[in-house]
């Protein structure tokens, strides 16, 4: 005799509706933000570039427990690794080894790798606030003219192109240069970061105006804005509550995208010496050091690279943000 | 065509107002917001040794206690119509454009600024030939083969151009080419094109080619993605449905539409480089604007890093001038209105 089938199981669990994919969950609708999300997530160079940014914000952020973890701070002088007739590091390949992952600096051997994690928390600190305060008023500016029209955004759009076509470096080269040591109740390195942040940010500020002015005049016309208007809504309301809600996707994408070009500035400044004072580390003064020793590249190569991996990780995640919010726009 | 001429030099001459009221404020007014006295101003034309007397003189003088609207007048007036100054031992003639004399040199700044033109402009010219014909040839290519083996390899590179800073690229390819092969010569070299053309561009190929790299990425991410919207348009089907052939499509309807906003970046870009390439002279070590800039803001001769500036701030007007006159030329709707 052959053993009866056994069906109870199985049956229970064999609704009708089983065949259909996702049953049970109710069906909602897909916010802008969530379909943009998706789309990110599909994009793996982007997402690739979004976590090597994570990377080195937490490097950045952490720079000193680092810094502490191999013991060699990056001000710190290491005579003992330089050939004192030559100024150059003892060992092959810069010094690099277990002690010093990137070697020593010739002539008074401090320790790469130290100097470039503590440059990457000047850099990102700079790049991030430089780029709230262009977008602080870059948002109120082309928001301002998008919304009003008429004469002011005439005469926003006008203080926008004489921005666009000033010679920036030179202007803040010349800017920082003319600053005294000390002011607006700060002194040494918290004034030149400080001067930075607002000089880089008050330089870059109309590439976001222009995307917000270009956003808020299609924004003004549409029908939700129209009927906030028609119940009777003030100025504010209308912009804070209607308008702004809906240009905080662009305004994260250039956003992002600004970051590195700020970073680019700031490294700029400070290869050309105008930017934080030595001994401070910076990527930019690492490298304006490093000319006189070219007979070492890798000691151009690592604040280099630092550079690049940062500026390209910022560019492949702001691309892929853009891709993701606005298909249309690549 | 003419009032749109006559509107758009009156722009410029507006513009160079503003730049010269914000160059002021940048020199004169900003370091007063930040605490400098009128004595601390003047201290920097007396060299440091001076005693407080000279200083609270020569800052009389220099006009450091007049109103701002006064001291402002008198610096477009020596722009303008050159200026006398009065040291104490003479009255000294700086003919128009005074900029004012060097603290190190004692000399006038606008002469000294005239012999560096020539490096700058030919470091400008030579590199935007080259970026506007690689970038844009590249990008062309890549939008008419969207998606293939070229067009990625191109646009990663292209992405990978935007993001090196042209001193690391420009140190590379000395240790590289000059330090290593021996191709190239080292920085510093400057040939004038009068003494040895042949010369010349041989010692300008590596700074010309390090910075077209840098505009050709981005001029090539441009050019694919201004390709890529015209050809999507509906004249371009309509060029191709009466018979024309591919290449005159894309040249004469895709890529001169595609190209009309290049053309604004393009004046602002190459007019900020003949204003001062500060990196890539620096970094090649050029004698050029940029460099007199930075040598100027390190001695911090002041005269010399405010005449830099205007001179700079200048060949940007001129330069979007030009390219908004050019408009007029290639865009007949901006002729008409």
């Amino acid at each position: 005799m052959t053993a009866p089938l056994d069906v109870s199981g199985s049956a229970a669990e064999a609704h009708p509706e089983s065949v259909l994919v996702g049953a049970g969950k109710a069906i909602q609708g897909r916010s802008l933000t969530r379909i943009a999300w998706m789309r990110l997530r599909r994009d793996k160079i982007a997402l690739g570039g979004g976590v090597v940014v994570v990377l080195l914000i937490l490097v950045a952020v952490f720079s000193s427990p680092i810094i502490s973890l191999f013991g060699h701070p990056p001000l710190e002088f290491h005579q003992d690794q330089i050939d004192q007739n030559t100024l150059l590091p003892k060992g092959t390949f810069g010094g690099m080894g277990a002690e010093h992952l990137l070697g020593v600096e010739p002539v008074n051997g401090r320790d790469v790798f130290s100097r470039i994690v503590a440059g990457a928390w000047i850099s990102l600190l700079i790049g991030f606030l430089a780029t709230i305060v262009s977008v602080i008023i870059g948002t109120v500016m082309g928001v301002v003219a998008g919304y009003f029209g008429g004469w002011v955004d005439q005469i926003i759009g006008r203080i926008m192109d004489v921005f666009l076509a000033f010679p920036l470096l030179v202007f803040a080269i010349a800017l920082v240069g003319v600053m005294p040591n000390e002011g607006f109740g700060l002194e040494g390195d918290g004034l030149r970061i400080a001067m930075l942040i607002f000089i880089i940010g008050f330089f870059s500020w109309p590439s976001i105006g222009r995307i917000v002015r270009g956003q808020t005049l299609s924004l003004r016309e549409r029908e939700f804005v129209d009927a906030a208007r028609s119940l009777g809504a003030r100025h504010g309301y209308i912009l804070f509550r209607e308008v702004l809600p809906n240009l905080m996707a662009p305004i994260l994408v250039y956003a992002t995208l600004l970051i590195p070009t700020n970073i680019l500035f700031e490294a700029a400044l400070s290869f050309l010496g105008v930017g934080i004072n030595p001994p401070t580390p910076t990527w930019g003064g690492m490298l304006s050091e490093a000319v006189r020793f070219y007979t070492l590249p890798h000691f151009v190569l690592f604040p280099g690279l630092a550079i690049f991996i940062t500026v390209l990780a910022f560019n492949l995640f702001g691309d892929g943000l853009r891709d993701a919010f606005d298909p249309r726009a690549h | 065509m003419v009032t749109y001429i006559i509107r758009r030099l009156i722009g410029a001459v507006a513009m160079l107002i503003v730049i010269s009221m914000v160059t002021f404020g940048i020199f004169f007014v900003v370091p007063q917001w930040a605490g400098a006295t009128p004595e601390a101003l003047a201290s920097r034309y007396v060299g440091r040794a001076a005693t407080p007397e000279t200083v609270a003189l020569i800052a009389e003088r220099l006009g450091f206690n007049d109103p701002v609207v006064v001291q402002y007048g008198r610096f477009v007036k020596g722009l303008v119509a050159g200026a006398e100054y009065d040291y104490g031992a003479g009255v000294e003639q700086c003919p128009a454009p005074c900029f004012g004399y060097s603290f190190i040199s004692g000399q006038p700044v606008w002469p000294d600024l005239v012999d560096r033109m020539p490096v700058t402009f030919s470091l400008a010219i030579g590199a935007a030939i080259l970026w506007v014909l690689a970038g844009i040839s590249v990008g062309v290519l890549s939008a008419l083969r969207r998606g293939s083996f070229f067009d990625r390899l191109s646009m990663g590179t292209a992405l990978a151009g935007v993001s090196l800073p042209i001193f690391f690229t420009g140190m590379i390819s000395l240790v590289v080419f000059s330090y290593g092969l021996g191709w190239t010569p080292p920085g510093g070299a400057w040939t004038d094109f009068t003494v040895n053309p042949a010369q010349w561009a041989y010692n300008l190929l590596l700074p010309w080619i390090t910075l077209a790299f840098l505009f050709a990425a981005t001029y090539a991410r441009l050019t694919r993605a201004g390709m890529l919207e015209t050809m999507g348009e509906d004249y371009i089907r309509t060029a191709r449905a009466k018979g024309l052939r591919e290449n005159q499509v894309v040249v004469r309807h895709g890529l001169r539409a595609a190209l009309t906003p290049l053309l604004t970046l393009f004046g602002i870009d190459f007019g900020l480089l003949i204003g001062g390439a500060v990196l890539t002279e620096t970094t090649y070590t050029l004698p050029g604007l940029g460099q007199f800039a930075i040598l100027a803001i390190r001695n911090q001769d002041l005269p010399q890093v405010m005449g830099v500036v205007l001179v700079a701030a200048g060949f940007v007007v001129v330069a979007s001038l030009v390219v908004d006159l050019l408009y007029a030329v290639v865009d007949p709707r901006v002729r008409l209105s």
